[in-house]
């Protein structure tokens, strides 16, 4: 089973009266089924990955668990392996850092986005799968999900699931991870057409999105008459959202201008009403990072540039008619 | 020097001769860098006593309310709590402030801001102190805010204290009043409010001893005055309160105030043990003063050829809910009002306001920070009204040497000015690096990816700035030094004892420095700044090393004086123009006479100086006229920016500084200064602020308080002129605020010129370029 060590910490809300100190468990599970039998055992215990979003709420004394069950010593979780039909299954555990120097050329969008996540130590230590458990609507790498069409791997004693990143996210900082649960993976489609992400704050580096969006071209899909373009909007809405609309909007005007098999230059118009339908997909409030207008606002000219430029790549790599 | 970021003056190998090296106008090494560095520097928040217990403060979370009733006694029975502690635990009198007493140790029956000490818990760990402090029960009767400070003074607005609500009001009127002009500017500004975000949160250590008094080890710019409003609130004497300095991780102005000092010693005197208390990043956010906030309205009057006329201001400056320095900030602003130019007819009102806004108070480049957004915005607009070219607008009305200011203080020193923005002005424009690959780190938005170069345009803008050095308005202000030179180990070596604070401006190399360089010696050693010494003054208005620095020059002459006395009963009638080179005494014809260690022998020459600058004056109540500031800083910049303009996102490309330094007394420290400060104004420009909104704080963290990282600081370039003011030590100018004071303005004038828009108000953020403000 997995080594339990005793921090000592002081409880909130029941010491006063009986008990002064408390023995917190800090569950150090070396599997994956170990870390599943320990979070059956004590659903409770809060999972520690790089522990970059868990130490601020530990240090603020916001939460004070029971229990900790640190993920670091699980070495499946910080892999990522090809899924055999050209997609990525990316565990939990693997930092911003190895996304960037390892996948930068297979996940373009998921690279993008981990550039823009913190500082260098922050990018070190962070997980994707600690992005996902934390569900902010402000976390970096959602809109990426939504957009390429990725799902979470969720596992538990009581068995495997994979939820569309669509529907992982429930509400602000809430999603459909059970207490049981933890996130095993990300798994991504395999794609070689171009992705975006675009991120808006204050400052050059290190910091929160104001709001940001991602996009992705599923060029693939043209001939299934799905959704030819993937969209995802972060930090404007309680959940990261998907721009469907505007995603519609965008797929008939591909196909019904034969855009796939002879790409053109967009009009101006068409990345124009692309900009308005994502800003318009939008729920954003006014708050000490942004106001409401300037986030709709930003998400138009956001989503009209990242346009053109997966769409500028997307005609390079077909033919040079675009110019 | 010449570096891709710099040119700082460097003294010749022939004024170098024969001197000790790491003298005067070299750049020797800290003496704490290494430690810094290595991140064994003992800042005050690793103080530590095996035996102590963590104080915490109970804060108001109301900006303002009455309090009706105080319980601790569910706190109080926490285990491991040693004491709960409120207004009845105050021994002496509960009030403290740093020109007025009047802001309680901890609150009595109301609470004026949001963060107020009401309460202290000491317990035997920080968290059983800060769950203890959640067991007192504040019942608060909340009052409405008073949240604008304009309306404070003139509106019907609830006096918050027994005076009203006006802190201090300066006019400063010259000339004629009802003077007319050809071309007439007028613009309302606005200046939010900028933290000092040092990186040390306060913290100290409170020790009790069993003299009945308490040892205190705290990080703070001015020992004497803490002092001072420690002694008042526990009714002890001065020599029952001793206060240490501790590793000071940053100031700014931040720490002039008293923090944890009357709370930690009130802890420890009551459990009779050592008491530490830490403040934590959110804490610090609630437990130190910030830059005023201000509203500005301007009207510049010129003639066609662009030679102001007239300048008239009304300047409101939000104190916030106590006194703290508003006093000196409105002084400073209403006398600085104008900027380093000269106008003959002059009207300024400025007004400091309590509201029951977070204090206000000390901050780099206070008062003149301010106005310097005003008035060079104006100047900008003014230049638009005559068709004239920014710089050349400015050029044609800078001060100089001789100039008279507002106050009618004639300027009796170097004020180059014109020269200053003339340097800037002709430094080579950076050049505009879009070529056919974009590279992220040098767009606006950075590695965020928000444009590849599309409606990105740039922006040039200028700004000049003037600031008061040292203490102003007839302020008795001093330093103390005490020196003693001995010989140890077979080599000369000097101590040097001051109570100056060192806050990582670097006066302690200069302190060695100084002492290299007049006496010859190589080996200096400072002793801890504490108060077993006469003051020093605070570290604040760019003083100390024109202040302390001139005690020890002060100092080291009286101890030539002694080695000369003695060389002279040991050698005989000595020949005339002696002085102290590299550990010998040297006469001016004759060369070497002796070995300075011959000389002294067994002798300690123990000496201790008290030095004064000039006098200065306090200003005509009526007319604010008069002789009221010791020495004035310059300083310019131009601001290169590329400004995304669909985005209003900000990339400052380049912002070059000229400053006349007097003598640059170490070029290293002084170019970190000068980026430092330049860095400062560039974050009060596009980012910092600290959002308030009715009394309350919304953004305490590092999160949503942004600073600026290395990839919003671009190049600095900077030019450092020398012209040596007559009054001072070895010529030197205060070299702190200055850069901290026009680099701001350069940056919104290079938005402006991007975006073509007016923007009023400081810092820009992106609602206010693209119109989307609500
Ligand atoms: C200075 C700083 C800057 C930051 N900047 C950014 C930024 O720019 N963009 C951004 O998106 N975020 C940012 N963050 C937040 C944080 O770094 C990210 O959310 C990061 O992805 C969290 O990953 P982690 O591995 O450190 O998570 P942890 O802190 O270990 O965990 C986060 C949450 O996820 C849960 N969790 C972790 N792993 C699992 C798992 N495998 N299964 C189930 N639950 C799990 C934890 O219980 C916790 O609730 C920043 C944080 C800091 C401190």
């Amino acid at each position: 089973m997995c080594t339990t060590y005793s921090v000592t910490w002081y409880d909130t809300t029941t010491w006063y009266d009986s008990e002064e100190i408390r023995e917190v468990d800090f569950l150090r599970p070396s599997s994956m089924a170990e870390a599943l039998a320990a979070k059956a055992e004590r659903p409770d215990a809060v999972p520690i990955a790089g522990g970059t979003d868990v130490m601020v709420e530990l240090n603020f004394d916001r939460t004070r668990p029971d229990a900790l069950l640190d993920l670091t010593g699980i070495a499946e979780l910080a892999e990522w392996s090809d899924t055999g039909d050209g997609g990525i299954r990316l565990g939990a555990g693997v930092s911003y850092t190895r996304i960037i120097t390892e996948l930068g050329q297979r996940l373009p969008g998921l690279a993008m986005a981990s550039r823009t996540v913190g500082s260098p130590q922050i990018r070190n230590r962070g997980t994707v799968g600690g992005n996902l458990g934390a569900a902010s609507p402000a976390g970096d790498t959602h809109p990426v999900l939504l957009a390429t069409g990725a799902s979470v791997e969720l596992a538990s004693t009581r068995g495997l699931r994979t939820v569309p990143a669509e529907e992982f996210y429930v509400g602000v900082k809430r999603s459909v991870l059970a207490p049981d649960e933890l996130i095993t993976a990300v798994l991504l489609p395999g794609t070689t057409a171009p992705q975006q992400f675009s991120k808006i704050g204050t400052r050059n580096a290190m910091v929160i999105a104001v709001c940001s969006f991602a996009i992705a071209l599923h060029p693939e899909q043209a001939a299934t008459g799905n959704s030819t373009v993937g969209t995802g909007i972060g930090s404007a809405g309680p959940t990261p959202l998907r721009a469907t609309e505007a995603e519609r909007f965008l797929t008939a005007e591909l196909a019904n201008a034969d855009q796939w098999t002879s790409p053109r230059a967009l009009d101006d118009s068409v990345r124009r009403r692309f900009g308005d339908l994502v800003a318009a997909a939008a729920s954003p409030i006014d708050d000490v990072r942004g106001s409401a207008a300037y986030r709709r606002h930003a998400l138009a000219v956001l989503a009209r540039r990242t346009l053109g430029w997966a769409w500028w790549d997307y005609c390079l790599e077909r033919t040079s008619r675009c110019a | 020097m010449t570096s891709p970021t710099g040119t700082v003056p460097t003294r010749t190998a022939e004024a170098t001769t024969g001197r000790a090296s790491g003298g005067v106008g070299d750049s020797p090494q800290r003496p704490d860098g290494a430690l810094k560095v290595r991140g064994e520097f003992a800042y005050s928040s690793d103080a530590w006593h095996e035996d102590m217990l963590w104080g915490t403060t109970l804060r108001s979370p109301y900006a303002h309310a009455r309090i009706v009733s105080i319980d601790i006694t569910e706190a109080l029975r926490v285990p491991g709590v040693y004491a709960v502690l409120t207004h009845a635990d105050v021994p002496g009198a509960n009030l403290h402030g740093l020109e007025r007493q009047d802001q309680p140790v901890l609150a009595v029956d109301v609470v004026r801001y949001h963060g107020e000490p009401v309460a202290l818990v000491a317990a035997d760990h920080p968290e059983t102190a800060r769950r203890a402090m959640r067991r007192i029960e504040v019942g608060y009767e909340v009052l409405p805010p008073v949240s604008d400070a304009e309306q404070a003074v003139h509106g019907d607005v609830p006096a918050l204290h027994p005076g009203g609500n006006v802190v201090r009001h300066v006019r400063v009127v010259r000339g004629d009043q009802d003077a007319t002009a050809d071309v007439v500017v007028r613009g309302e500004y606005q200046v939010g409010m900028q933290d000092q975000a040092f990186l040390g949160p306060e913290s100290g250590l409170a020790m009790p001893a069993e003299d009945g008094g308490v040892d205190l080890f705290v990080a703070t710019q001015w020992l004497h005055v803490d002092q001072q409003q420690v002694c008042i609130a526990l009714g002890l004497p001065p020599d029952k309160v001793r206060i240490t300095l501790a590793g000071v991780g940053g100031a700014f102005g931040g720490r002039e105030d008293l923090s944890i000092q009357v709370h930690a010693c009130l802890l420890a005197l009551h459990t009779g043990k050592p008491v530490k208390m830490v403040y934590n990043r959110e804490e610090s956010f609630y437990g130190h003063v910030h830059r005023h906030p201000a509203t500005l309205y301007y009207e510049h009057g010129a003639t066609h050829e662009g030679k102001l006329v007239y300048v008239r201001s009304r300047i409101y400056l939000d104190g916030g809910a106590y006194t703290s320095s508003t006093p000196a900030v409105v002084g400073n602003a209403a006398t600085l009002g104008v900027g380093p130019y000269d106008v003959d007819n002059v009207t300024i009102d400025c007004w400091g306001a309590y509201t029951t806004n977070p204090p206000c108070g000390a901050m780099r480049g206070f008062g003149a920070v301010q106005a310097a957004f005003a008035y060079e915005s104006q100047m900008d607009k003014l230049a638009e009204a005559l068709g004239l070219d920014p710089v050349e607008v400015r050029l044609r009305n800078a001060m100089s040497e001789g100039s008279v200011m507002p106050t009618g203080q004639v300027v009796d020193s170097p004020a180059p000015v014109a020269e200053l923005l003339r340097l800037v002005r002709d430094r080579s424009l950076p050049t505009n690096g879009h070529g056919e690959s974009v590279d992220l780190r040098a767009m606006p938005g950075g590695v965020s990816n928000t444009t590849h170069a599309e409606n990105v345009v740039r922006g040039v803008g200028y700004a000049l700035g003037v600031k008061n050095i040292c203490f102003s308005e007839g302020f008795d202000d001093y330093s103390t030094a005490r020196l003693r030179l001995q010989v140890v180990g077979g080599e000369p070596a000097v101590e040097v004892h001051t109570a100056a604070v060192e806050v990582g401006q670097g006066l302690v190399t200069i302190e060695q420095q100084i002492v290299r360089t007049e006496l010859g010696v190589e080996r200096v050693t400072l002793r801890p700044a504490d108060t077993t010494i006469d003051s020093a003054g605070g570290t604040s208005a760019s003083r100390q090393t024109y202040m302390t620095g001139g005690a020890v020059l002060a100092a080291c002459r009286a101890v030539r004086d002694r080695v000369f006395a003695l060389a002279r009963a040991k050698l005989g009638p000595e020949p005339t123009g002696l002085s102290l080179v590299g550990g010998k005494i040297v006469a001016a014809t004759g060369g070497v006479l002796a070995d300075l260690v011959d000389v002294l022998g067994g002798n300690v020459i123990d000496e201790t100086v008290q030095w004064r600058h000039r006098p200065t004056t306090e200003l005509d109540p009526e007319t604010g006229q008069g002789f009221a500031h010791v020495q004035y800083g310059f300083a310019a910049h131009r601001a290169v920016v590329d400004v995304d303009v669909e985005l209003g996102l900000v990339k400052v490309v380049e912002l070059a500084c000229a400053q006349d330094v007097g003598r640059a007394m170490n070029p290293k420290a002084l170019l970190g200064q000068i980026h430092g400060g330049s860095t400062q104004g560039l974050g009060l420009a596009v980012m910092e602020e600290i959002q308030v909104s009715d009394g309350l704080i919304r953004n305490p963290s590092f999160t949503d308080y942004l600073i600026p990282t290395i990839l919003d600081t671009p190049p600095m370039p900077v030019d450092v002129l020398e012209l040596a003011d007559p009054h001072a030590p070895y010529g030197l100018r205060g070299a702190g605020e200055p850069p901290a004071i026009s680099s701001g303005p350069a940056v919104v004038a290079a938005i402006r010129a991007a975006t073509g828009m007016a923007l009023t108000r400081m810092p820009v953020r992106p609602e206010h370029i693209t119109g989307t403000d609500h």
